[in-house]
């Protein structure tokens, strides 16, 4: 079928019809079929070979770079704050002209799993990664991040938060800087408040949260009275569920490593969760991260939500945030165990120990996470858009203090979250809104999809919480746990 | 028979009917690319065109290197599987032994099992050889993973070259080499591009490797896409912005070359 | 071509013109990268299956025999993943190989602007995975800021919420939306090659237009469909990207195909040996598929 009565329709390579008659003419002088044959090869050859070389002359100047000073492969998270960093790290190659920075910048799950498998196969691709609390003491005890020694007088360590700074120590030595940290917290709609007669309780609780949210929601001007983390992910759902399930006195595991998923507090923590998101909920909860309920918040749909308090700077933000006049926000409402975990997440900057550009990378790590860092931002962008939750001097600044009315809310919520204390019950693993074990990344996000589909209605909450209980004990023991 | 103008009538509202539906949500994303951030999340017509995402886009990622890579792999993947295919699949077509059946059945079923599988392996031998994040690793990997699509696809296209040419060739003294040169080349070039064309939207969209090979130096535009996804804050707009930049090249490429897709891309159902 | 392609010999004649050795010699190359490609990783895979070996706690090391399978089977994950696969597969191949042909038919029908409606319904074939998968989820489905969602409220109803209520069957829209346009590639040239006389003929003998469809165009395009199922099955299997973007392989397990369990074994719980285990019944399932399904429309398509 396509035999050479179709070699006029070769149309990506040359001019088609030219090829044609210019062969049709040669077919007929030496009248052979391989001298036709040989034409149009020459002719589409030619074709070709010009464009080949002069693709090749744009990539090899493209390819000349400087190679003479040292070079750093930074690997980073696609969040707004990171994305600030990357458009001020010109600023530090002022600073530091013989260091060039190149950007890996990835969505958090993408990254999470490119920078744990680089790392992990010790195969060196980055010099500076952005890793979480709960990677840094995990990945510490392995040996794979270099521990942060000797740092300058002036970079003032015992300025950082006493909590996070805990959270990035292992055996009594630092793994990481924090770039920006945070806590929980409540957010609502004071309009919508005002509207329906209705006050914040300065600490409310769950039992109330509940009660207000079924007040503001109202469906079918598409205003939900409570947003809420439903989308599958040991850092997603099961953040906000870890949380939620401290304050209701419970936990993940017991002083035996065995699983505690099937318990009273799971019941009442996710029969709450459940109730409140089918009745005051958006559709579409399953599908809602962090980033999505920021967007309905942002966009007005959301009465309520709590999240992480680095939302704040966001929806403060006249540029994304159309509700950025009408919030209020209150703590993290509790449960029936006062004084539980609540929440502490940092973004950290660590250096692998497989880095060939150690020093270059620590001269960026600790340029990134300084108090000049803060300062050139709160310079650039406005003291509302400074990364939070890391300084002492950052919450004690007038300034921002005046620019971001959370403030006093956010330091105060770091200060509690109690990531290392006890629940209900003792417990042998730290963490607030995880667990800091590393199995805990496929645990918690099974167990999050499992959770999940108890919003879509495609199992009971009963009949999620033994097969969570059931699927964490297979994987505890194919673990080896109990270890010690 | 000539359809009645009723009926050229039908088939013309039915068929851009569809032509639009099924074109619809990628009209959308690039309208939605010309949104402000706020507007891209209320699904409306009536909005003041803006270039600001694509401004953003460009400001935060390094576009033309992404887009460079993305040809040069593409384009280093699908020449790489061409040349190791057009052999192959002359031998297949013109000396067939009782294995070749079983060899060409065994290369497709080399294509079914999932990246994911083997990642782990590939990227400690990519350490070893050190090919993580260079372009020639990715080469490399592009061009395994379409050779059996190439094979069989060029395969399918030299069975079909009747063989009162290859005789008349050989009447006129042609060897082996030339044989495969000037006379099958020439006979089954548009096979030869429909098969290139495949290869390199494969290559251009494949999005595994690609994200987990790479880093800085060699990441194509499925990296950039992927840094652009489900950041904070809204984000529709940016997203968009990213997609049209990342789809438009291939895109664009495949309307022009649709005519040699439809003509080409037969796999040999056609007798 | 013209008629000689039927009547031309058996290629063996040519084979016998050219010695043996240079049809071994110029297959070799694909062969031995093909090879190096298949089985230095399936060695690596195969061996990494009978190890415990975690990525992020190399603590657990050593030989595991056959716990890692044994873990596989027992999950009641794996089997749910197997008939999502199967599912996923079926329901993409009969989406886009019946409407690859109505699509084939009526782009063969004369009408004015043909070729740009034809360019605009193959156009999605050129979109990458994820990028397909981001506008779907973000631009198209989404009840709340999606076209979809919209369009059901001005008409007065509530707005579906997709990936929660049909979570694999938006998957499998959003593939098939992906894949019917290759169908129709090659549906469509195997329709343009159809024998007018045929059909005319056929016309005269008073078949209706379903008679002619049913009797000749179908019959015709046999091949193609076979050819359709079979390309399309090799990447249907391992459908990843617009599962990884849209449910996660959730609610639950609703969406968890192969590929995403084995994803989730190896770049979630970091379980290398687990993931390899579920590799090595990848390559068991492909080549079960590869025995039944291809060898099945090879033969067909007489190769």
């Amino acid at each position: 079928m396509n035999g050479g009565r179709n070699c006029d329709r070769a149309g990506a390579l040359t001019t088609p019809r030219d090829t044609d008659s210019v062969c049709k003419n040669s077919l007929q002088q030496s009248g052979t079929i391989l001298a036709r044959g040989r034409c149009v090869i020459a002719h589409r050859i030619r074709g070709v070979l010009k464009a080949t070389v002069s693709v090749a002359v744009l990539l090899l100047t493209g390819a000349v770079v400087a190679r003479a000073d040292s070079t750093i492969t930074i690997a980073t998270v696609n969040n707004g704050d990171m994305v600030v960093m990357q458009h001020l790290s010109s600023e530090f190659e002022k600073l530091h002209p013989d260091i060039h920075l190149r950007w890996v910048v990835l969505e958090e799950n993408v990254l999470r799993q490119r920078v744990t498998t680089d790392i992990a196969t010790k195969a060196g691709q980055f010099d500076v990664v952005t890793v979480g609390n709960y990677e840094v003491p995990i990945w510490a005890k392995q040996g794979w991040l270099e521990a942060m020694n000797n740092l300058p007088a002036s970079y003032g360590v015992d300025d950082i938060l006493k909590p996070v700074r805990q959270g990035l120590t292992y055996d009594g030595k630092l793994y990481g800087l924090p770039f920006y940290g945070e806590s929980a917290m409540t957010y609502y709609r004071t309009d919508l408040f005002d509207k329906a007669g209705l006050k914040m309780p300065d600490a409310p609780t769950y039992e109330q949260i509940r009660g207000l949210a079924d007040k503001i929601t109202d469906k079918t001007h598409e205003i939900y009275g409570m947003c809420l983390r439903g989308k599958p992910g040991w850092g997603e759902n099961m953040a906000y569920v870890t949380s939620l399930v401290n304050a209701e006195g419970g936990q993940w595991f017991d002083e035996k490593w065995k699983p505690t998923i099937d318990t009273p507090p799971w019941h009442k923590a996710i029969g709450f969760y459940d109730d409140i998101l089918k009745a005051d909920g958006p559709p579409g909860a399953t599908s809602n991260g962090f980033n999505e309920n920021l967007a309905l918040f942002a966009s007005g749909h959301c009465g309520m939500w709590i999240d992480a308090t680095v939302a704040g700077g966001l929806l403060y933000d006249k540029k994304q945030s159309t509700v950025a006049d009408k919030i209020g926000f209150a703590p993290m409402p509790t449960g029936s165990f006062k004084g539980a975990p609540t929440w502490l997440w940092s973004w950290n900057l660590a250096i692998p120990t497989t880095s060939k550009q150690k020093d270059a990378a620590r001269t960026f790590v600790t340029w990134a996470t300084s108090k000049e860092y803060i300062e050139l931002v709160a310079k650039q962008n406005g003291w509302v858009s400074v990364p939070p939750g890391t300084r002492q001097s950052t919450y004690d600044n007038p300034e921002y203090q005046k620019a971001a009315p959370f403030a006093s809310f956010v330091h105060k919520a770091i200060e509690v979250a109690n990531p290392d204390g006890q629940t209900a019950q003792p417990r042998p693993y730290t963490g607030a809104q995880f667990v800091a074990i590393p199995e805990f990344q496929g645990i918690g996000t099974q167990v999050g999809q499992t959770i999940a589909g108890t919003l879509t209605g495609q199992s009971s909450v009963d009949q999620a919480l033994r097969a969570a209980q059931s699927a964490t004990e297979r994987v505890m023991r194919q673990s080896g746990y109990p270890r010690e | 028979m000539q359809p009645t103008p009723l009926q050229r009538a039908l088939a013309a509202i039915v068929g851009w009917g569809v032509a639009l539906l099924l074109f619809f949500p990628i009209a959308w994303m690039v309208l939605t690319s010309f949104k402000s951030e706020p507007q891209a999340i209320t699904p409306g017509l009536m909005f003041s065109p803006t270039l600001d995402s694509y401004r953003e886009v460009f400001a935060r990622a390094d576009y033309l290197t992404f887009a460079i890579n993305s040809v040069v792999i593409s384009v280093g993947g699908t020449v790489l599987a061409l040349l190791f295919a057009i052999p192959a699949a002359y031998a297949m077509a013109f000396h067939p032994t009782e294995r070749t059946r079983g060899t060409l059945l065994w290369m497709l079923s080399t294509k079914m099992l999932p990246p994911v599988g083997v990642l782990v392996p590939i990227y400690l031998l990519f350490r070893s050889a050190g090919l993580l994040d260079s372009r020639s690793g990715l080469i490399a990997i592009y061009a395994l993973m379409n050779l059996p699509i190439v094979v069989w696809m060029l395969f399918t296209f030299y069975k079909e070259v009747p063989n009162e040419i290859l005789e008349a060739g050989r009447m006129d003294g042609a060897r082996t080499a030339s044989e495969v040169w000037y006379l099958l080349l020439p006979l089954t070039l548009p096979g030869v591009a429909s098969t290139g064309l495949l290869s390199l939207i494969l290559c251009w969209n494949e999005a595994f490797w690609s994200l987990n090979l790479t880093s800085a130096g060699a990441a194509p535009l499925t990296a950039f896409i992927a840094s652009f996804s489900s950041p904070e804050g809204l984000f529709f707009a940016k997203l968009s912005a990213a997609s049209t930049m990342a789809v438009a090249p291939i895109l664009v490429f495949g309307w022009f070359s649709q005519r040699q897709l439809v003509q080409g891309l037969t796999f040999g159902a056609v007798k | 071509m013209d008629a000689s392609v039927t009547e031309a010999p058996p290629v063996e004649t040519v084979a016998t013109a050219m010695p043996r050795s240079v049809g071994r010699l110029l297959l070799l190359p694909s062969v031995v990268v093909l090879l190096a490609w298949m089985i230095v990783p399936l060695v690596m895979t195969l061996w990494f299956s009978f190890q415990y070996y975690n990525l992020i706690n190399p603590e657990t090391a050593g030989f595991a025999g056959l716990d890692n399978y044994r873990y596989l089977v027992t999950d009641p994950d794996f089997w749910v993943s197997l008939e999502n696969t199967l599912i996923l597969v079926g329901s993409v191949l009969v989406v886009t190989v019946v409407f690859g042909t109505l699509l084939a038919v009526l782009f063969n029908q004369p009408f004015p602007g043909r070729n740009i409606a034809r360019v605009l319904a193959i156009s999605p074939f050129f979109v990458m995975p994820t990028v397909s998968a981001l506008i779907w989820k973000n631009l198209l489905m989404h009840p709340i800021y999606g076209v979809f969602g919209a369009v059901a409220r001005s008409f007065g109803r509530q707005p579906v919420d997709w990936f929660a209520d049909y979570p694999l069957a938006s998957i499998i829209a959003i593939v098939s939306w992906e894949w019917l346009p290759f169908a129709l590639l090659i549906l469509l040239t195997a329709v343009q090659s159809l024998d007018h006389e045929q059909r005319e003929a056929a016309r005269m003998d008073g078949a209706g237009v379903i008679a002619q469809f049913v009797f000749i165009t179908l019959p015709h395009l046999s091949r193609a469909i076979s050819v359709v199922v079979m390309i399309e099955t090799i990447f249907l299997l391992t459908v990843f990207a617009e599962i990884f973007v849209t449910t996660s392989g959730g609610p639950g397990n609703a969406t968890t195909n192969l590929a995403f369990l084995i994803y989730a074994r190896a770049l979630l719980q970091y379980d290398i040996g687990g993931a390899s285990a579920g590799g090595i019944v990848a390559i068991v399932l492909a080549n079960i598929v590869a025995f039944f399904l291809v060898r099945s429309i090879a033969r067909r398509l007489e190769v």
